[in-house]
C-alpha cells in the first residue's frame, strides 16, 4: 500500500541530506582506520569518563527539581479557571520561546561576583562575601533548570487535564484527606504525563550546549561542550564523532527505552 | 490541612515558580536603559545609549537582518515541506508509515551538537559554509516537528465531512484542498510558520558551526557574551522578549490556541 505517501516525499529528502546522511556520515569518521580505539578512550580514559558522569549526573538532577518544580505548575494550571489558566500558560510560553542566549545572559546578570542577588544579599547583611553562584554545578543546574522547566509542566498539565474531575469529587464524596487524594488519585493517573515530561527533560539535557558553555565557566564539562571543543579546538573529528556516537546512543536508547514504558503503561 | 489551605499553599509554591520562571526576562530591561557604562544594578540613571550602540553597530544591524531573513526562508520552507508532510502521516496508509514518523520527529530528540557536527563536516566538503540557505536548510529541519506536530494536531480535530460535500457539490480535489481544507487548517498552519520562524530566528548550536563569518544575530550575542558583557546585549534581548511576545500574541488571536497543541 503505497498512498499517500507522496507528499511525504520532499520533506523526506530534506531529512535525507542534510540530517541522516550528514549525521551517519561523520558517525563513520569514529571508526577510523577499522579500529575502536576512538571508543577505547573516550569509554575508558578517566577524564573523559569523568564527562560522562558529569553529564549524567547534571540530567539526573535537572530532570528531578524540573518534576519539582513543574507538577504544582502544571497541576494548579490545570485545576484553576480558564481565564487564570490563560494568564499561567502565557507566562509559561513567554520563557520557553524567549531565547535562551537572553535567558543564559540574564541568569549570568543575576548570579555573578558582582551580580544582582549577591549584590542584595550583602546589603541586606546577610552574607558578607559573595556566594559562587557562576561557573560551577549550581549555576548550571539553574539556568538549564529555567530552559528545560515548561518541557515538564506542558506534559503534566495535559495528564491532569485529562483526569476525570468525577474520580476526585469520589474520593473527596469518600472523605479522603487532599494528601490522600493526591497520593492515591492524581499520582497514579497523571504518571504517564511526569513518565512522558521527565524523558523529554532528560533527553535534552544530556544534549545540552548553550548553557553549561556559558554558565559553566569551563568548570562544569559536559558531553555537548566536550564535542565542539574537539572539532573547533583539537580538530579531532574521529573523537568528536566517537563522542557524539555515545551520546547519541545514549539518547536514543534512554527515548526507546521510555517508549516502551509508556506504551506498556498505556494497555489497558 | 483544610482544602483551601493546602491551595493556598499551592499558589504561594506557584507564585515562586513563576518568579523563577519570568526573573530573567525582567531583569534585562533595567539594564537595557542603563546609563553605567558597565553592568551595574539598580541602575544609577536612565539612557537610550545601549539601544543607540545596537542601532550604529553595522555589525550588529546585519545580523538582524539575516537572522530575520534565515527566519522567514526557514517558515516558508519548513511549512512548503512540513505540512504535505503532516498530511501524509495523519491520513496516509502507506507501510513504513511508523518509521516516516520517526524520522520526522528524530530532529527533536537527536542533540542539535551532532547535527551541527555532521553537518559542519558536510558543509565544510561542499563550501557551503557561511550560506545563508545552507542554515536555512539546517534550521528546516530543527523546524519541521513543530510543523509537522502543530498541523497533525489540527487535522485530528478536522471535519472530513466538509471536504466530502465540497467534492460531493463537484469540487475537484484541488479545488477542495485549496477553498476547503487549507483554509479551514489556516489556525495551525499560521502557529506551524511562527513557531518554525522563531526557531530558527533564536537558534545557536547550528549557526556556531555554520555561520562562518556571517553572523546571526545569536551568534553575534555568543561572542558578545564570551569576550565582554556590555549592556548592548540586555538592549538587544529586550527587543527579542518584545519580538517573542508579539508572536504569541498574534499565535494566540490568529493561530491555533497553543494549548490546543498540547497533548
Amino acid at each position: 500500500m503505497r498512498r499517500g505517501l507522496l507528499p511525504a516525499l520532499p520533506a523526506l529528502v530534506l531529512l535525507f541530506c542534510f540530517f541522516l546522511f550528514p549525521v551517519v556520515r561523520m558517525l563513520g569518521f569514529s571508526l577510523e582506520g577499522g579500529t575502536l580505539d576512538w571508543y577505547a578512550k573516550a569509554l575508558g580514559e578517566g577524564l573523559y569518563v569523568e564527562v560522562f558522569w558529569n553529564t549524567f549526573e547534571i540530567a539526573v538532577f535537572v530532570t528531578a527539581i524540573c518534576l519539582l518544580l513543574g507538577y504544582p505548575l502544571g497541576f494548579l494550571i490545570a485545576t484553576t479557571t480558564p481565564a487564570w489558566a490563560t494568564l499561567g500558560f502565557i507566562f509559561v510560553m513567554l520563557p520557553l520561546w524567549t531565547s535562551v542566549l537572553v535567558r543564559t545572559y540574564a541568569w549570568m546578570v543575576l548570579l555573578g561576583r558582582n551580580g544582582v542577588f549577591n549584590r542584595w544579599l550583602i546589603d541586606i547583611g546577610l552574607i558578607s562575601d559573595p556566594l559562587p553562584l557562576l561557573n560551577n554545578f549550581a549555576g548550571v543546574l539553574i539556568g538549564m533548570v529555567h530552559v528545560l522547566l515548561p518541557y515538564m509542566v506542558l506534559p503534566i498539565y495535559g495528564a491532569v487535564r485529562r483526569l476525570d474531575p468525577a474520580l476526585v469529587a469520589a474520593a473527596q464524596g469518600l472523605g479522603a484527606s487532599n494528601w490522600r487524594i493526591f497520593w492515591r488519585v492524581y499520582l497514579p493517573l497523571t504518571l504517564p504525563g511526569i513518565f512522558a515530561g521527565a524523558t523529554i527533560v532528560f533527553v535534552l539535557s544530556l544534549g545540552f550546549f548553550i548553557t553549561p558553555a556559558l554558565l559553566g565557566g569551563g568548570k562544569v564539562m559536559m558531553l555537548a561542550v566536550l564535542i565542539e571543543q574537539q572539532i573547533h579546538q583539537t580538530l579531532n573529528w574521529p573523537f568528536a564523532a566517537a563522542l557524539s556516537a555515545v551520546l547519541l546512543a545514549l539518547t536514543l536508547g534512554v527515548y526507546s527505552l521510555a517508549q516502551l514504558f509508556t506504551r506498556q503503561e498505556a494497555r489497558p | 490541612m483544610s482544602r483551601s489551605a493546602s491551595r493556598r499553599l499551592l499558589i504561594v509554591a506557584c507564585t515562586a515558580i513563576y518568579v523563577f520562571l519570568m526573573l530573567p526576562l525582567v531583569v534585562v530591561f533595567p539594564i537595557s536603559f542603563s546609563s553605567a557604562l558597565y553592568m551595574q544594578f539598580p541602575p544609577p540613571g536612565f539612557s537610550l545609549q545601549w539601544y543607540e550602540r545596537y542601532l550604529d553597530d553595522p555589525q550588529w544591524i546585519d545580523a538582524t537582518v539575516r537572522s530575520l531573513y534565515i527566519g522567514a526562508a526557514t517558515a516558508v520552507l519548513a511549512l512548503a515541506l512540513g505540512v504535505p508532510l503532516a498530511f501524509a502521516l495523519a491520513r496516509g496508509r502507506f507501510a513504513g508509515r511508523l518509521i516516516v514518523d520517526r524520522i520526522a520527529l528524530a530532529p527533536l530528540v537527536v542533540p542539535t551538537i551532532i547535527l551541527s557536527v555532521g553537518l559542519y563536516g558536510l558543509f565544510a566538503k561542499l563550501k557551503l559554509i557561511g550560506e545563508w540557505y545552507g542554515l536555512v536548510a539546517a534550521h528546516t529541519v530543527l523546524a519541521l516537528p513543530f510543523v509537522v506536530l502543530v498541523t497533525v494536531a489540527g487535522l485530528r480535530d478536522f471535519d472530513r465531512a466538509l471536504e466530502q460535500a465540497a467534492e460531493g457539490l463537484g469540487a475537484s480535489r484541488r479545488q477542495t484542498l485549496l477553498r476547503v481544507t487549507l483554509p479551514l487548517l489556516r489556525p495551525s498552519l499560521v502557529s506551524a510558520g511562527l513557531l518554525a520562524f522563531i526557531s530558527s530566528f533564536d537558534e545557536l548550536v547550528v549557526a556556531l558551526f555554520l555561520a562562518g563569518p556571517n553572523m546571526t544575530l545569536p551568534k553575534k550575542m555568543f561572542d558578545n557574551i564570551m569576550m565582554e558583557i556590555d549592556p548592548t546585549i540586555a538592549a538587544v534581548s529586550v527587543m527579542q522578549i518584545l519580538l517573542v511576545s508579539i508572536v504569541l500574541v498574534l499565535i494566540g488571536r490568529f493561530g491555533r490556541g497553543l494549548r490546543g497543541s498540547v497533548r
